[in-house]
């Protein structure tokens, strides 16, 4: 094929909207990693979990809205038809997304006793968010199938999404805390990171059964030298995490950061599997990047101000995070 | 058939609402942040503290604003998807790049900008932290930018072509600066000024109301009374001129709004009547003679159109519904109207004593969210206004629902409406709690401490304090 705007176009923002997703699903991840994992702390230990998380969250969720932007700009037939298929859990999604981020803020505006309330409800939309994300995730996975196996197989997506999300938010806590509260963000993360093996192994068994065309790209030969060291490096890298995290924390608290690195990692690496096995689909298996996309004048310039704007807005995150760098320290508007 | 009507019925009604909760918020935010912004360099001028103290109290009521906006907001970029999958399908490219621009040259800055906005004051410069605010104005104001010239693209569309039954642009500046955008943009502008206006005066008349008569409230009280009394004149001017170019874009719909049946010259402003579409009339009718004519065409003998110049051949009407149209824009200019009254008359005061009275005072507390009333009113006048399109000769509303069923939008409908009744109830609890609160923390700095208000003084602003 020829590498035309009609080629290149499609390609390009599927590799915007992924990247985005990515990122979204690493930084907002944390949050409700968090915001799961708040459950199985004291009250103290909420405040300042609360603080490792609350200059960000805002920013980080914000790469939920370019990905949900960027399908609905360069693929408008296929957002179409994913949302519409995902009605119910979007909706489970959004007033999850409503329930955290609004507790967030209420929760150090009122009384001791509703503050409790507001904690409560910071963990359930946190929980609402991710297992929603799961699901999703699960019936795309089997090609937006709604039967009710599916619909098991992607429960169980969900439970391990959540859990990853737990593992997540335990890595960015080791970085960010001190103390007790550290030491209990180890524990949480080696459980967690249990289960997030365990969903990365289903997602990877599911996805050449539910579709011939994936089981055919994955065992053929030569292809299926390109695509081992995906596993290879993702087991590596999870049997590392396990091993440094149980010799955590270090007196000079050093490696404290590389556990949430390695997740983003293990992150990245899986959705480098999943982009492999779809492309070029987008609605697996019945739409490709190339049907459903816009018309080229309209996606050049959206690209021509995405070139200019996307390195601001690293610039400016990349700031964010290190003027709130170091340990989690009480957060006041004074 | 029936489920798809109430597919359609029902996703306008959960669009609606949620929409009418998501403006709430922005409406407030837009302004608020260029009011901090203000604050914090009347503060850096001058050395008052009193200034910063105002600064620290209504960043708290931005910070809950932007949160509800914030959730909101990802629910309508959702629902064009979930509800509306026949509006991208037709002009996704042309809506698709003024969202994506909002989300890029908006959303990010605000939500990076803001946790420097909120918790940063301690760990960076003066100048940074009002750097910082001035960017996360400057994004809400971006943003209501691109939504704004989306929306009036949907009301005065042009710059496109229709190839295939799909929309494709084909002059960028043209639709950006489609004809209604610049009067819209003013107006929602303005409208958003005015809502925080009179948010910071009635919020502050009700601390008075309390017994505050701290300094950091007289300021707050008036840079909200005279910030009102400078805008509503400007926001009047500016919807006149916007009616006038409505008129000449999309007549039905001015015609609806005052309720004018025949096309006649000197036509009456109508105060009240009950506009009545089976017999097409008005009945109990009490107006201005020419009234209609005079604001419209600036004479009282010109000659205004009427809805009966909107009706197809077979006798079904093309234009929008009538009544909605007649008492919204009459709640929105009504309220307009006792606006001007009100911060002229508490300016008036103000200027004179250099305080304000008890009934005054109530006055503006209960007026403390008039802007959010007529912003409503204003928004259901121009979008009822233009049904049955959703773009104007574009699309019809009815052709882009989504193919969900029935059942699955009245849940969610449902749903929202009992999850957004309590947010508000919340809302309005806590911003009246954290008034309450700052006049107790300011006793306890200067009363006597055995003052009985002292222990709750205390604990709330310990709380406070602790404020996180
Ligand atoms: C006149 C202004 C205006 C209007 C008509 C709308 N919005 Fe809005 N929106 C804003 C002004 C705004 C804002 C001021 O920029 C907000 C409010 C608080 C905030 O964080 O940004 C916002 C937030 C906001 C967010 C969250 C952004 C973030 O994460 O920071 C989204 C996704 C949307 N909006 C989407 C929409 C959509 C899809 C709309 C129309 C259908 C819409 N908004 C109408
Ligand atoms: C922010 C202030 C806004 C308010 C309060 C508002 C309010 C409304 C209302 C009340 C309707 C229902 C009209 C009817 O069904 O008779 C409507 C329709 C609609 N508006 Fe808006 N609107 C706003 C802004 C926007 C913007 C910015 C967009 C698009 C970018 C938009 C897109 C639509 C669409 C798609 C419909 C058709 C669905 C329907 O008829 O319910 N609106 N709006
Ligand atoms: C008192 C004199 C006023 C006049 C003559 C006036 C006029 C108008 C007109 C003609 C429209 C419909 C535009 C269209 O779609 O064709 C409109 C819409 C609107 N009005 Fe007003 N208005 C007035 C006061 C206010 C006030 C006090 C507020 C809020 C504080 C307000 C907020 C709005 C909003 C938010 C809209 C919808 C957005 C838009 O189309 O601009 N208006 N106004």
């Amino acid at each position: 094929m020829e590498l035309d705007g009609d080629f290149l176009l499609p390609l390009i923002f599927a590799g915007l909207m992924g990247v985005s997703i990515l990122i979204y699903v690493i930084l907002d991840g944390f949050d409700l990693g968090i915001g799961i994992l708040s459950l199985f702390a004291d009250d103290a230990e909420k405040d300042t979990m609360v603080a490792a998380i609350g200059p960000f969250w805002d920013a980080n969720e914000t790469w939920l809205v370019l990905s949900i932007g960027l399908l609905l700009v360069a693929f408008p037939i296929a957002h179409g038809i994913i949302l519409t298929a995902l009605y119910l859990p979007v909706f489970v999604l959004l007033v999850g997304l409503i329930l955290r981020g609004i507790a967030f803020d209420f929760r150090s505006k009122v009384s001791a006793k509703s503050k409790k309330v507001w904690n409560r409800l910071f963990f359930v939309g946190s929980l609402m968010a991710a297992l929603s994300q799961g699901y999703m995730l699960g019936i795309y996975v089997l090609g937006l199938d709604l039967a009710i196996a599916s619909m098991a197989f992607a429960a169980l997506v969900a439970l391990c999404l959540a859990a990853s999300y737990g593992a997540v938010g335990a890595a960015w806590l080791i970085y960010k805390t001190e103390g007790k509260l550290q030491e209990k963000a180890v524990s949480w993360m080696r459980a967690c990171l249990a289960l997030t093996a365990l969903g990365m192994v289903l997602i990877s068994l599911a996805t050449p059964f539910a579709s011939g065309r994936i089981f055919d790209k994955w065992f053929t030969m030569p292809e299926i030298f390109y695509l081992m060291p995906l596993p290879i490096v993702t087991a590596a890298v999870f049997v590392g995490l396990w091993l440094l995290v149980a010799r955590l924390p270090r007196a000079d608290d050093r490696f404290a950061l590389v556990p949430f690195l390695g997740m983003g990692v293990i992150f990245s690496l899986g959705f480098a599997g999943l982009a492999y096995s779809f492309y070029p689909y987008v609605v697996p298996d019945r739409l490709t990047i190339y049907d459903a996309s816009s018309a080229p004048e309209s996606l050049l310039i959206i690209l021509a101000g995405t070139v200019f704007v996307l390195p601001a807005i690293g610039g400016y995150t990349i700031l964010a995070y290190r003027i709130f760098g170091g340990k989690a320290t009480e957060l006041k508007y004074d | 058939m029936s489920t798809e009507m109430d597919a359609l019925i029902l996703s306008r009604i959960q669009f609606a609402a949620n929409i009418s909760f998501h403006i709430l918020f922005p409406t407030i935010t837009i302004a608020l942040g260029w009011v901090l912004l203000f604050f914090k360099w009347r503060y850096s001028r001058t050395g008052d503290d009193a200034w910063m103290k105002a600064y620290f109290f209504w960043v708290k009521v931005f910070a809950l604003s932007f949160a509800l906006g914030v959730v909101s907001g990802i629910t309508m970029s959702f629902q064009f998807g979930t509800n509306w999958p026949g509006f991208m399908e037709t002009v996704g490219n042309i809506a698709g790049p003024l969202l994506a621009y909002e989300v890029l040259t908006a959303f990010f800055l605000e939500a990076v900008f803001l946790g420097i906005m909120l918790f940063g004051f301690s760990r960076v410069s003066n100048f940074i932290h009002s750097l910082a605010t001035f960017l996360v104005a400057f994004g809400t104001t971006m943003s209501a930018f691109w939504i704004i010239a989306l929306n009036s693209w949907m009301h005065t569309p042009q710059g496109f072509e229709m190839r295939d039954g799909v929309a494709h642009a084909t002059d960028w500046l043209a639709i950006v600066f489609n004809p209604s955008m610049p009067y819209r943009l003013v107006h929602m502008l303005l409208a958003s000024g005015l809502t925080v206006a009179f948010l910071i005066a009635g919020l502050s008349a009700l601390r008075w109301l309390y017994g505050d008569r701290s300094e950091q409230m007289y300021k707050a009280l008036r840079t909200g009374v005279y910030m009102a009394a400078v805008l509503i004149p400007l926001q009047i001017f500016a919807g006149d001129m916007h009616g006038l170019n409505t008129l000449e874009h999309q007549p039905q719909k001015v015609a609806a709004m005052e309720a004018n049946w025949e096309t006649q010259g000197h036509a009456p402003l109508i105060l009240f009547a009950i506009p009545d579409e089976e017999t097409r009339e008005n009945h109990y009718e009490i107006g201005v003679p020419g009234g209609a004519s005079l604001i419209l065409k600036h004479h009282l003998d010109g000659v205004v159109p009427g809805l009966n110049d909107f009706v197809a051949e077979d006798g079904t009407a093309e234009h929008p519904p009538v009544l909605p149209l007649f008492v919204s824009f009459r709640v929105m200019v009504g309220i307009g109207m006792l606006m001007l009254a009100v911060s002229w008359a508490a300016g008036w005061m103000l200027w004179r004593k250099d305080d304000i009275n008890r009934p005054m005072a109530f006055i503006l507390a209960g007026m403390a969210f008039s802007g959010w009333v007529a912003t409503l009113a204003g928004w259901y006048t121009t979008e009822i206004g233009r049904q049955p399109w959703l773009v104007s000769g574009v699309i019809k509303t009815a052709d882009a629902v989504a193919p969900v069923p029935g059942s699955h939008v009245g849940l969610t409908l449902a749903t929202y409406l009992a999850l957004y009744a309590v947010l508000i109830v919340t809302y309005l609890t806590v911003l009246y709690k954290l008034a309450v609160r700052a006049h107790h923390s300011n006793l306890e700095q200067d009363s006597d401490p055995r003052d009985d208000t002292m222990t709750m003084g205390k604990a709330a602003g310990g709380a406070l304090a602790a404020g996180e």
